[in-house]
């Protein structure tokens, strides 16, 4: 009798810390999601040419604008340390100028993040470039038959706001 | 020989892989290792207490 | 549930598993490491430098596995006070933390020639870095009581609660702007990965595993065994001191 009584209560107390738990995960979840949206600001990596569009960001700012080389606009100074390119989300530019060596996965089409500060609407001045590489990996042959048979399509994984070439 | 060495630099990137997979042996090598040496140093050491129980309750 | 929590079933359980999973775990690391180093071709854009590839995502992947059977095991320790569940979640720390080091140091070596920096403070690397000292901190509340059950209910609390780390490491690439690229094998439209380079990645993949396997069932036999040595001393102590009185 007290057995089978004993056990019930302590299976009861069991249930009991079940939800116990269940609710503390819950309540811990909620203000975790709460504190990191408030935090957006602060916690994104990179702003893309559009979100510089929206906000206003004061030269003094040190910021970082990230989005891809646009193709064809990379130009090379006779120094070889002076680099200009435009950095592009698909709808809005910006052209970034940059001192210094540059990542080796550095390319036009690719993905780019440039720490500076802005000097005016359409010109970032650069202090560190570092190259943002996609998720797609291929051999090389592979990479360049696709391109070939017209079937490339690069940004099938890009969903991220550093944009698609096209 | 220069295949050897060709293969050994990676394109240029040798220092980085080749320090990535050492780094990542030693560190699962050793884990494991002082894994199996802690197991045998508790399974000595039970073995140890046991006999000397033993040895009590002959007295 | 304490069918087993029987520490002599589950030490026969733990020298069954030990054999195979070591076995499978050194043939996984042989075809495995044969495929990332010498059979599988270069990237297109990063060349030889994606090799790396086939130990920092295994690393990060088992870095997250273990932290959620810790989590679990924490879980069954504060409903069941289950007491082979709380050795289990202890067994696996150490490993865990040695798995995030790997992800961080081998990412590290990655981002300096690729992205062009060591570290930088993105959202994936904060969140992974966090794990690590989730894990140390575990490691330490778990270690500072001479009886594992004293600082076990502090340590599980610690455990449980990081685990909300995991979703924000996993997604952490999709909801904000990283440097970190997105997942390439667990996304929805399927893997963005060559045959050629995913199949040494999951057996590499398969190999860590194994390696958490095995060395989790050699620590948790480690410390059934070490409490079993505490009882005996316990006992040793007793009676000696009965003789004396």
């Amino acid at each position: 009798m007290t057995d089978s009584l004993g056990l019930k209560r302590t299976r009861r107390q069991k249930s009991q810390r079940v939800y116990t738990l269940l609710f503390g995960l819950t309540m811990l979840g909620l203000a975790t999601a709460l504190v990191l949206n408030a935090l957006e600001d602060s916690i994104v990596f990179f702003y893309s040419p559009s979100d510089l569009r929206e906000r206003s960001i004061s030269p003094e700012q040190r910021i970082r604008v990230g989005g891809l080389v646009e193709l064809g606009s990379w130009k090379k100074a006779k120094s070889q340390t002076v680099h200009e390119f435009t950095v592009t989300d698909g709808k809005n530019k910006i052209t970034a100028t940059f001192n210094g060596i540059l990542p080796d996965l550095f390319r036009e089409g690719q993905g780019v993040i440039a720490e500076g500060r802005l000097k005016n609407n359409r010109l970032f001045i650069a202090e560190e470039v570092l190259a943002k590489h996609d998720e797609n990996y291929m051999p090389r042959e592979v990479a360049d038959a696709l391109k070939k048979s017209g079937h490339w399509n690069k940004g099938s994984g890009s969903r991220r706001s550093s944009g698609e070439p096209k | 020989m220069a295949e050897v060495e060709a293969y050994l630099g990676m394109g240029g990137y040798g220092a980085f892989i080749w320090a990535a997979y050492l780094l990542a042996t030693l560190i699962l090598a050793g884990l494991l290792a002082q894994s199996r040496r802690a197991l045998k140093k508790q399974e000595a050491l039970l073995l140890r207490l046991k006999s000397i129980r033993r040895g009590d309750s002959d007295d | 549930m304490h069918r087993y929590a029987n520490p002599s079933r589950f030490i026969r359980i733990a020298d069954t598993i030990f054999p195979w999973a070591g076995g499978i775990m050194i043939t996984a690391f042989a075809i495995g490491l044969y495929l990332a180093l010498l059979k599988s071709p270069a990237d297109y854009q990063q060349s030889e430098m994606v090799r790396i590839m086939y130990i920092h995502v295994p690393a990060a992947w088992m870095a997250l596995f273990t932290y959620a059977f810790m989590a679990l095991s924490s879980a069954a320790v504060l409903i069941w006070k289950h007491p082979i569940a709380l050795l289990s979640a202890k067994a696996a720390a150490p490993i865990g933390a040695s798995f995030t080091v790997i992800c961080l140091a081998t990412g590290s070596l990655w981002g300096k020639p690729m992205w062009g920096t060591w570290w930088v403070w993105d959202a994936r690397l904060t969140s992974v870095l966090i794990l690590l000292f989730l894990y140390l901190g575990y490691i330490a509340l778990i270690n500072a009581f001479d009886e594992t059950e004293r600082g076990g209910k502090a340590a599980s609390l610690l455990a449980l609660v990081g685990a909300v780390n995991l979703p924000i490491i996993k997604y952490s690439v999709d909801w904000w702007n990283t440097l970190h690229q997105p997942a390439s094998v667990f996304r929805l439209d399927g893997p963005a990965i060559h045959p050629d380079m995913l199949w040494p990645l999951i057996i590499m993949a398969i190999a860590f595993k194994m390696f958490l396997l095995t060395t989790l069932v050699t620590r948790i036999k480690s410390e059934l065994i070490a409490a079993r040595v505490q009882n005996v001393q316990r006992s040793l102590h007793g009676n000696l001191a009965d003789g004396r009185g």
